[in-house]
Formats: structure tokens, sequence, C-alpha cells
């Protein structure tokens, strides 16, 4: 039981880092990324290639993963992504779907089909015990990781002037260029930001939700329902939608394991009814 | 006010006819039969995407709802129609086909209630998750639909008692064509009816719309009913002329690709759907064809690229192309009373 709720914990730490990333774009631009996923992806295979081609040291692909799927993300971002803000909903479904297309192809021809899996540290390996709970040394590094991001990302959001920025831009977009707030750069750096967290997540979380050329396609919906269930006017409401989602999603899959995810689809549609501007957001609806 | 509802019914008759182009499109269409005899198979895949996109495209293109799982009544009646069958509940397949196309429209007045509420992205994801959880039962319920291995042992008996399925595909194409066209009839009525007209209100300003006393919820309860009956007969055809139903029905890649077809036709008019459903498998036959593992790439190009040029000057074009040929029909015509089928057919 309580190996249930570590397990769920970690996923659901994973979950928040891989995801915050678009609820932040979502809220400031109200804009609907599909292809976030493309970007954990990127990271995820970004590790392989450095960890187990290079032989480069764990603990050294991370950080460049994230680096690089920020630029990634920066890049697509200045490129591509500024010309469908402005669009209709659909157009940006359509847009980013495209680009889920594209990303699953490419992964497929550049690194073939199969499962790939990152050589962790023999440190990293096995588990202890601690009255008598099995708990993974790994799942315990990815939630110390992920809880000292989510405390820092709360630090940046709550502390600097970057933060207060970003809040008035997401508060009021108008009203925050007008007080003289560059918003299209706030975004641009938040973008790539938000990618290069997407990549980190996807990177550490290779060993648990798995890497092959259609993760995007897979875990999509998982993002989605964290940002739609968690809102998207502060990181708090994330945090605690992915974790309700992980530990949701591991006991389900424990307890009763072909009906696992059907459970979850059904309590996002009931809070999406209950409460469509997500369980923990404001009232205010854009 | 007589005069006036006398005026608006003329209008509305007027603008309902048949114009030339469209009779020499359908003429086409079942020309195909004769003109194409070794590629049914393609061609009947083409007739149940064009339908299924038709259905899209009424809550899509008329109603303005986005919808990321017309999948689940394609799905669904997918394997309501190779149930009864698989079990002789329902032998004739056009009274199964009928059956699947109203339980899936059962199915989609009980979801409408669920789409109607909050903003494009709860939409996104209410419709997309009730296409997942049909999925997820299917997959449960494996000694029921099969599981992963999908539904086998289906045996569909001749159609009317006459025209057995055959290995060529002949009189499956045949089949799908003639649904296919009744259902176009069906779907055409409802959009030049009034009730077709408040729709487009609706989708236009649907505060104002509510003002002028359209009941916006029945309108579009309606509507989504009506369209997961049709998305609902898609998937029974393609169940009955395959004698196969596999999980991917309830995929998230069909409503994707389905989204793309009506983009690639053209939202709001009816054709856009079946101009974009000959296009796609084109493009799709002729990708795979060329790169077999990869063509999703190119698809995904396509979309992407689509959406930067712009949906609005791509319609434009379409515009242009589409007045060019009424006008060409109707200038041929009167000079060719009897070769209707001879106007030229660009699309």
């Amino acid at each position: 039981m309580l190996t249930i709720l570590y397990d769920g914990i970690a996923y659901g730490m994973l979950l928040f880092v891989l995801a915050c990333g678009l609820s932040v774009t979502l809220g400031l631009m109200n804009f609907i990324n599909l292809a976030h996923g493309a970007f954990a992806m990127a990271g995820g295979y970004c590790t392989v290639f450095l960890v187990n081609r290079l032989g480069l040291p764990f603990a050294l692909g991370l950080p460049i993963a994230f680096l690089v799927t920020a630029l990634i993300g920066g890049l697509f971002e200045r490129t591509l992504y500024v010309h469908v803000y402005a669009r209709s909903h659909l157009d940006q479904v359509l847009f980013t779907i495209g680009l889920v297309f594209m990303s699953v192809a490419a992964v497929d021809y550049t690194m073939g089909s199969s499962q790939q899996f990152v050589q962790i540290p023999e440190a990293l390996q096995g588990q202890f015990e601690v009255d008598g709970i099995g708990m993974g040394k790994y799942r315990l590094l990815i939630i110390v990781i992920c809880g000292l991001l989510t405390v820092a990302l709360q630090l940046i959001l709550a502390k600097t002037r970057f933060g207060s920025r970003l809040r008035a831009a997401v508060d009021d977009q108008r009203v925050a260029r007008g007080l003289g707030i560059n918003v299209g750069a706030v975004f641009g750096i938040t973008f790539a930001f938000g990618s290069g967290l997407a990549g980190l997540g996807g990177a550490l979380g290779a060993e648990i939700l798995g890497l092959d050329p259609t993760f995007p396609l897979k875990y999509m919906i998982y993002f989605l329902i964290v940002v739609t269930v968690g809102g998207t006017s502060s990181i708090t409401g994330p945090f605690f939608a992915s974790i309700l989602l992980g530990i949701g999603d591991v006991a389900g899959k424990y307890y009763v394991p072909k009906l696992g995810a059907f459970v979850i689809y059904a309590i996002m549609i009931i809070v999406l009814i209950w409460r469509p501007q997500g369980l923990f957001a404001r009232g205010a609806a854009r | 006010m007589t005069a006036n509802a006398d005026e608006v019914a003329r209008y509305l008759k007027r603008r309902a006819r048949w114009s030339p182009f469209e009779i020499a499109f359908w003429i086409f269409a079942f020309a195909t039969i004769w003109l194409f005899p070794g590629k049914y198979l393609i061609l009947k895949d083409t007739a149940i995407l064009a339908l299924f996109a038709l259905s899209l495209d009424l809550i899509l293109g008329y109603a303005g709802i986005i919808s990321l799982g017309q999948a689940a009544f394609f799905g669904f009646a997918g394997y309501f129609a190779g149930l009864v069958a698989k079990y002789g509940i329902i032998n004739e397949p056009v009274i199964a086909l009928v059956c699947s196309g109203l339980i899936a429209a059962a199915l989609g007045f009980v979801t409408s209630f669920l789409v109607l509420r909050g903003s494009d992205l709860t939409r996104l994801m209410v419709t997309l998750g009730v296409s997942l959880m049909l999925g997820e039962l299917a997959n449960r319920y494996s000694n029921i639909t099969g599981g992963a291995d999908g539904l086998q042992g289906v045996e569909i008996e001749p159609v009317l008692g006459r025209f057995r399925f055959d290995l060529f595909g002949h009189n499956g194409y045949v089949y799908c064509l003639i649904v296919l066209f009744i259902c176009f009839v069906i779907a055409r009525r409802i959009i030049y009816s009034p009730f077709g007209l408040s729709l487009r209100s609706i989708k236009g300003n649907t505060l104002r719309a509510a003002a002028i006393g359209v009941p916006v919820k029945w309108r579009l309860v309606a509507i989504y009913t009506v369209s997961a009956g049709l998305a609902g007969i898609a998937g029974a055809l393609l169940t009955q002329t395959t004698a196969f139903c596999s999980l991917d029905v309830f995929s998230l890649e069909r409503s994707a690709d389905l989204l793309l077809v009506l983009i690639i036709g053209g939202t709001g008019y009816l054709y856009g759907g079946l101009i974009g459903a000959v296009i796609y498998k084109f493009l799709q036959d002729w990708l795979s064809n060329l790169t077999p593992q990869y063509w999703q790439f190119w698809i995904g190009l396509v979309l992407v690229v689509i959406v930067l040029i712009g949906r609005e000057r791509m319609a434009g074009w379409v515009r242009i192309v589409r007045s060019l040929l009424v006008r060409l029909g109707t200038w041929l015509m009167p000079r060719l009373p009897a070769l209707g089928g001879a106007a030229p057919d660009g699309r």
C-alpha cells in the first residue's frame, strides 16, 4: 500500500516536471500545445544518445538534455509557434498534431522503433527498505530532483522580477503589455524553459515511462489531464493534479490492472464536468 | 409578414437547389464503379472516410465544435455491427447498418451533454476522453470484443439477401457508395433547412443567436447526435465490408487523421469531407508507396504547412476554383443536356 503511494508520488512528480511547461504556455498565451510530449521525447532520446552511445555519465546527461531541449524549444517558438498564437484553437490543434506526427516519424527513422533504455548508474539501481517498505533508489532520486525543481520554480515565480512579470502576463496580457512588459520575450523564455523541463522529465522518466517513438502520443493525454484538471493559473494546481494523477494511475494499474486507464479518463471527465476551469483554478475564466 | 415568410421560403429553396456541378460530381462518383475496376478496395476506403469526414464537418464546420473524439462513435458502431453479425442477432446488413447508426446516435445524444460545456480545450479533452474510455472498455472486455486481436469470425450475410460481399470488393464499394450518397442527401437536407441556418448563426455568434431566439443548446445536441449517427454508419460500413473490427478504430490517430481530411477538403461546405477524403487517400497511397514506414511524417508536414499558410487563404483558392467550375458547369449544361457526366471534374 505504502509502496504504491511512494511509486505514485514519484510518478506524479515526474508528470509535474513534464507538464508544468505546458500549463504555463496554455495559461499565458491560451495556446493549446499538443506537441509538448515531443520535447519530452527529445530530452529522453538526447540522454539515451549521450549516455549509451557516447558513454557520458548519467549526471551529466540530464542537464545537457535540459539545455538541448530548451534550445530546440526556443528555436521552434521563435520560428514556428509565433505565427500560430493568434489563430483559432482548431488551427493550433492541427499545427501541433502535425508536429507530433512529424516528430514520431523522424525519431522512428533516426533511432528505430524499439523501446530505448537509459543506462542508469549502479548506485541508483536496486531498493532499500524503510520500515519494511521497499523503496526504489531511482524513484527516490526522481522525487528529490523533482521536489527541488518544484520549490525552485515556486520561488522563481513568487520572488523574482521575472516571476512577477510572468504572473502579470498570465493574469492580464494586455495590461501587462501596457505596463511595458515585453510579453513576447517573457513567453519565449518561458516556453524554452518549459520545453527544457519537459526534456529533463523525459530523460528522467525514460526508465519509468518507457521511451519509444510513440511517446508524445501516448502521454499527450496525461499532460493535458494535468493541465486541465490543475488549472493554468498557478503551479500548485498542476502540482497537486499530477500527484493525484500519479497515485491514481499507479493504484489503478495495481488494483484493477485492466481498467486502470479507464478510471483515469473517467475521473478526468467527471472533474471537467464538475469544474470546467480545473480543480484548483480560481474563478476567473479566460 | 406572410409575404416576408414566402420570400424567405423561396430564398431557402433557391439555395437548396442542386447545382449542375453537384450533379456532375455524383455522376462521376458513380461512374468510378466502371472506370476503375482494379481499385475497389481503396475506393471503398475512400467512400467510408468521406462519410466519416462528412459527419465531422456537420459539427466542426457548421456548428463549430472542435472534436478529437469522433472515433468513439465510429468504433462503437463498428463493434456493434460486428457483434450483431457474429452472433446472428441481425443478419441483414442494411438493417444492421441502420441499427448501428441509431445506437451511435444514442451514444452521441448521451455524450453531447458532456461536450457542450466548457471551452475548446475542455471539449477537446472530453471528446478524446470518451473515445479513449471506449477503447479501454473494448480492451477490458476482450472476451466479447476479442481485445487486441480484433473481432474475428464475423460473417456478413449478402446485402438484401442477394449481393454477397466479394473478394474484389465490387459489391462492397457499390454498397458503400450508395450509403454515402443517401447519408449525403440527408446531411444536405439538414444543412439547407432553417435548422441548418440556425446552426450557422450559432457558429457565427452564439450570444446573438441565443438573443434572437435560437435554442442554442438543443440545436447543438441535435446536430451532435446526427453527426454521431453518421460516424456510426461509417464505422459499421468498415466492419461490414472488411468482416473485421480492431481496437484501433478508437485510436487518437483516427480522429486526428479525420481532422486532417476535413482540413484538406475545407470545412463548412458539404463537399469538403468528400474531396478531402479523395485527396487524403491518394496522398496516403502515394506516400506509403514512397516511404512505407514514415508516411506519417509527410502527413504531419502537410498539416503544419496548411496551418502556416493559413486555412482562410487556402479556402479562398478553393472558392475561386469552385466558382470557376460552377460557371463552367452552368455554361456547359445547356449545351450538353445529355452528357452531364462528361463535365470536367477537377477534384
